[in-house]
């Protein structure tokens, strides 16, 4: 079976359909400001658990998606 | 009893010890051949690999074998060329067979830009001691018969570059070569024993909390794969890596010889033939960072569409196994190897889906850095500090696939 994710307009459609983009998030502890921009453009939370992501429906209705999801089993727990 | 057990029968198995000088977590191919190099090469044999499940088991068991050097930059073809040598001695270095192949790599051209690419492929590699030759259609298929230079009239073939010492080798033959020779000269490796914190003395890393116990390190090298932003997390370490899915599938047995290993940078696939006869293929990553094993059909679907435009013959086999593996990508598509700027703590990472053909040279070189103190220069361009300092290395050559 593939993921599939629930779309607010076009219901349950198949992951294949939508692109992945992160929440880019600098942790609040990196104070430098040069520091925060190298964070910004290189670094990434990568996190194995529960993740808050956006997913645009590129061949469907062409909107974002707010999802949760558990980066271990790729479960979706909302969106 | 499998190959596996039998293999490493007569080793000696050791009960960890409360310290050691340098403890590597993560027994894949680049943990296990930094610590042989360390034990053969500068007498260091204080050493323990740590492994949360079975040597092997994480992506240096799970790939498609690939080995060469025909990147996109001079830094990844010196370094790739020196890892591709090394494989070349490595029966005779372990005294351990370990299937290597020289078969010869085609990367196939299906438009002018893309004739262009493979021209440059092969003049950059060359200069660099990766020696590639810029070949025609005709002789694309007197390399490799089987190819339709129609492409399905679609992917017509106009040429290619082939990189004679392409190779392949037994993944998993290979970790355990390491293994063997590491755990002759004294080092130790702990099966089934996940690191699950680090010790630390203000900012340094002084050893390893196990779900074992904990041991004490003068140092610790993280080489655990797609794993390594939960260690270096731990560690105080925020790194330029995400985490994808990468899967790969193998057909039942074809009856004819396929020589060489075959790519396609348009259709983005490579197929091989193992050992056994089955045809190997493999393609893109999957799109979202996920830690999850799962493979699916849709990957087969698409990997196997591309695959038989240009191999006709692949639709009369069927798909026997299908598998995935974890890979830690760098946004520059190059690894990340070195020191961190925690004392105490070095990597080595971005091994992403291009990784086992660098094991033996990055165990070598890993080994060094740490015996040395010094960071060596074929490796100095990879060092974590490149993304800071507005070096990053991005090869167009790796492109994230084999
Ligand atoms: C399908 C696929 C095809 C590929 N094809 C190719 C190819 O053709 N050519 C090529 O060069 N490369 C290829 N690669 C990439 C290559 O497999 C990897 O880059 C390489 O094996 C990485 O080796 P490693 O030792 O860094 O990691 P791994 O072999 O993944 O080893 C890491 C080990 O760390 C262990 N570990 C993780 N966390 C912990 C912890 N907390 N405590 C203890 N142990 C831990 C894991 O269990 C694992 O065994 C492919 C990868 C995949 C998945
Ligand atoms: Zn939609």
């Amino acid at each position: 079976m593939s993921v599939r994710l629930h779309c607010p307009n076009c219901g349950d459609r198949p992951l294949e359909e939508f692109l992945h983009g992160e929440i880019p998030t600098v942790p609040s502890t990196i104070e430098d400001p040069d520091a925060r921009d190298l964070d910004r453009a290189f670094m990434h939370s990568n996190i194995e658990g529960l993740t808050t992501e956006r997913w645009f429906h590129a061949f469907g209705c062409r909107r974002w998606l707010t999802v949760v999801r558990d980066t271990r089993t790729d479960e979706v727990r909302g969106s | 009893m499998n190959e596996f057990v039998e293999r490493l029968i007569g080793l000696h198995w050791a009960e960890p010890k409360p310290a050691y000088d340098v403890v590597i977590v993560g027994g894949g191919g680049h943990g296990l051949a930094t610590a042989y190099y360390l034990a053969t090469r500068h007498g260091i044999n204080n050493v323990c690999v740590l492994e949360r499940a079975y040597i092997g088991g994480g992506n240096s068991g799970r790939n498609t074998t690939v080995i060469r050097a025909n990147y996109g930059i001079p830094e990844a073809v010196r370094f790739y060329q020196h890892s591709v040598d090394l494989y070349q001695g490595l029966e005779e270095e372990t005294e351990r067979s370990v299937m290597h192949r020289a078969k010869g790599l085609l990367w196939l051209a299906h438009s002018e830009m893309g004739v262009r690419a493979e021209r440059a492929r092969a003049e950059v590699n060359t200069a660099f001691g990766a020696k590639t030759e810029f070949v025609s259609a005709q002789e694309v298929k007197e390399i490799c018969p089987q190819i339709d230079l129609s492409g399905g009239g679609e992917w017509p073939v106009m040429g290619g570059s082939h990189y004679r010492a392409g190779a392949t080798a037994r993944h998993d033959r290979v970790v355990w070569a390491y293994a063997e020779g590491a755990m002759r000269c004294g080092v130790h490796v702990h099966q089934r024993t996940a690191v699950t914190g680090l010790l630390k003395d203000g900012d340094r890393v002084i050893g390893v909390k196990t779900d074992k116990g904990p041991i004490a390190a003068s140092l610790v090298l993280s080489a655990v794969g797609g794993q390594v932003t939960t260690l270096a997390s731990m560690a105080g370490l925020r790194l330029p890596i995400r985490s994808h899915p990468l899967q790969a599938f193998v057909t039942n047995h074809y009856g004819l010889e396929f020589d060489p290993i075959v790519a396609s940078a348009d259709l983005l696939f490579y197929a091989s033939q193992t050992a056994r006869g089955e045809m190997l293929m493999g393609a893109e990553i999957d799109r979202q960072p996920s830690y999850s094993y799962r493979s699916g059909h849709p990957f087969i679907q698409s990997c196997a569409l591309r695959a038989m435009t240009l191999l006709p013959f692949l639709r009369n086999l069927k798909i026997l196994r299908q598998w995935t593996g974890v890979c830690d990508m760098s946004p520059d598509y190059s690894p990340i190897m070195g020191f961190t700027g925690v004392d105490g703590f070095a990597i080595t990472t971005g091994w992403g889906t291009w990784g086992f053909k660098g094991i033996p040279a990055g165990g070598e070189q890993m080994a060094l850095l740490i015996a040395s103190g010094e960071v060596p220069e074929l490796i100095a361009p990879f060092a974590l500090d490149r993304f800071a300092r507005d070096r990053t290395l991005a090869d167009r050559g790796s492109a994230g696939t084999h």
